[in-house]
């Protein structure tokens, strides 16, 4: 299945500038956002991204910035009720 | 090795019986007995599924030596054994992390399938006395809580990410540690979607007990007795968001996980209502009622599945939840007073 999620909420942003154009993005991701044209990296594919933050993690220039967290309805309400930051607490689930 | 974890999957205990090798390694087997399933199936249902883990530490596949590649991984039960049974005829070592039982996705969120357990776990190992390379293979999916430039630079091993999958490592061993396009993307086919359902089902069932206790109380009052076919419209719904959403996501028309829910809860509830009379005569506030209440559980239900998703992003869920959320609490309120009406003060047969 092709994922297909809501448009334009990603908060995914990339500095093209301070891009060394290593790839690593590309290989974290695991939704295929990225692309490189002329030894950058270029996002193709911003509505497939899930806000995991892997390839801000592993940009080793920080170029990339993304509000990385859990996608999960109940973990964000639980947030909202303890007032922290949403966690998921299914341990062992396969879910979040 | 504790007993508490490996023991109650079997798996170690041959390595506990002592078959050891020199090292003290433990080596597992990458076929899965009947224990093995049964447990499974235990956990997907939800049955006693905290604490389904193994012992973090290193592990040995087949024969491994000093040069064999070295895969890094959860110790979370279910994990474990996905990955260990599709490494047959490997020769390789098994670094597993303590996520406290939790599976690599969800742990690299929280951080503890993190750079810190990598590091902290390289150590008490003493994996890099055990092999001579200096590469580390880990799922693609904890790329969100390992920085491989930390790991490389604290510990001197280099981290590569491997595949989505367990199934693909073989084949991306076999390439020289090179994934395709193909194998490092998160599909979410019909049987990922289906695995989870049953955890859901029983978890939405569980609170459901608390809804038939109360419809009980509401039963030694009313009008009109709460009754079977109450209970199989309820029922309907409860399966509809748990189930039939999940299954049938990719099809049903527009994207919000809540909003595919509540339109199939919708038809059920139309087709119940058909099917039981209630749209006759006498019953319109009931039916109306129910039109409001059913559709909106089945939505709440199908909504908690981005928990289970691995592609919705949190800003999607939040913008989701915003509109979502107040429609059904509102929608369901209104729904619940119509039905109490009906039953406590109008009353009707059946
Ligand atoms: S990881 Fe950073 S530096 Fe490397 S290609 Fe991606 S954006 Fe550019
Ligand atoms: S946050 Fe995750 S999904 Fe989004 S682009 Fe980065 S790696 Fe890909």
């Amino acid at each position: 299945m092709k994922p297909n999620y809501l448009k334009n909420v990603a908060t995914l942003t990339l500095d093209t500038e301070k891009c060394v154009g290593c790839g690593k993005c590309g290989e974290v991701c695991p939704h295929g956002v990225f692309d490189f044209v002329n030894d950058k990296a270029l996002i193709t594919q911003r509505d497939l991204c899930m806000e995991c933050g892997a390839c801000a993690l592993n940009c080793p220039v920080n170029a990339l910035e993304v509000n990385a967290g859990v996608g999960c309805a109940s973990a964000i309400i639980k947030g909202w009720f303890t007032g922290g930051a949403p966690t998921c607490d299914c341990s062992g689930s396969e879910c979040c | 090795m504790s007993k508490d974890c490996c023991c109650s999957g079997e798996l170690d205990c041959s390595a506990e019986r002592g078959e050891f090798r020199e090292t003290n390694i433990p080596v597992v087997s990458t076929t899965l007995s009947a224990r093995d399933i049964f447990g499974v199936l235990k956990v997907r249902f939800g049955i006693g599924r905290m604490d389904y883990k193994i012992e973090p530490g290193l592990y040995a596949v087949g024969n491994p030596d000093d040069n064999s590649p070295v895969l890094v991984s959860a110790n979370y039960k279910l994990t474990f054994d996905a990955l260990r049974k599709e490494l047959s005829s490997l020769d390789c070592w098994l670094l597993i992390l303590d996520t406290k039982g939790v599976n690599v996705w969800c742990a690299a969120g929280k951080g503890t399938f993190g750079t810190e357990e990598l590091i902290n776990r390289i150590e008490k190992t003493g994996l890099s006395e055990i092999v001579t390379n200096r590469k580390l293979i880990l799922p693609q999916l904890g790329a969100s809580g390992v920085n491989f430039n930390e790991v490389a630079r604290r510990s001197g091993f280099s981290v590569m990410f491997g595949t989505v999958r367990a199934s693909d490592i073989k084949q991306f061993i076999a390439d020289g540690f090179k994934a395709t396009p193909e194998m490092r993307t998160v599909k979410f086919t019909t049987r990922d979607r289906f695995v989870l359902t049953p955890v859901e089902l029983v978890s939405a069932a569980k609170n459901s007990l608390f809804v038939l206790g109360v419809l009980f109380l509401v039963n030694l009052f009313a009008a009109r007795q709460f009754g079977v076919y109450d209970f199989i419209a309820y029922a309907g719904v409860v399966l509809t968001g748990t189930v039939l959403t999940p299954l049938l996501l990719p099809v049903i028309p527009g994207k919000a996980f809540s909003w595919k829910g509540w339109l199939l809860g919708l038809l059920w509830s139309i087709f119940a209502l058909w099917r039981f009379g209630w749209f006759a005569q006498g019953f319109g506030i009931l039916a109306a009622g129910y039109l409001l209440l059913l559709p909106s559980v089945s939505a709440y239900l199908a909504m908690n599945f981005t928990g289970s998703s691995t592609y919705t992003s949190p800003s999607g869920v939040l913008k989701e939840m915003r509109i979502a959320l107040p429609l059904i609490i509102g929608s369901a309120g209104v729904g619940a007073i119509l039905v109490l009406i009906q039953t406590l003060i109008i009353g009707g047969a059946i």
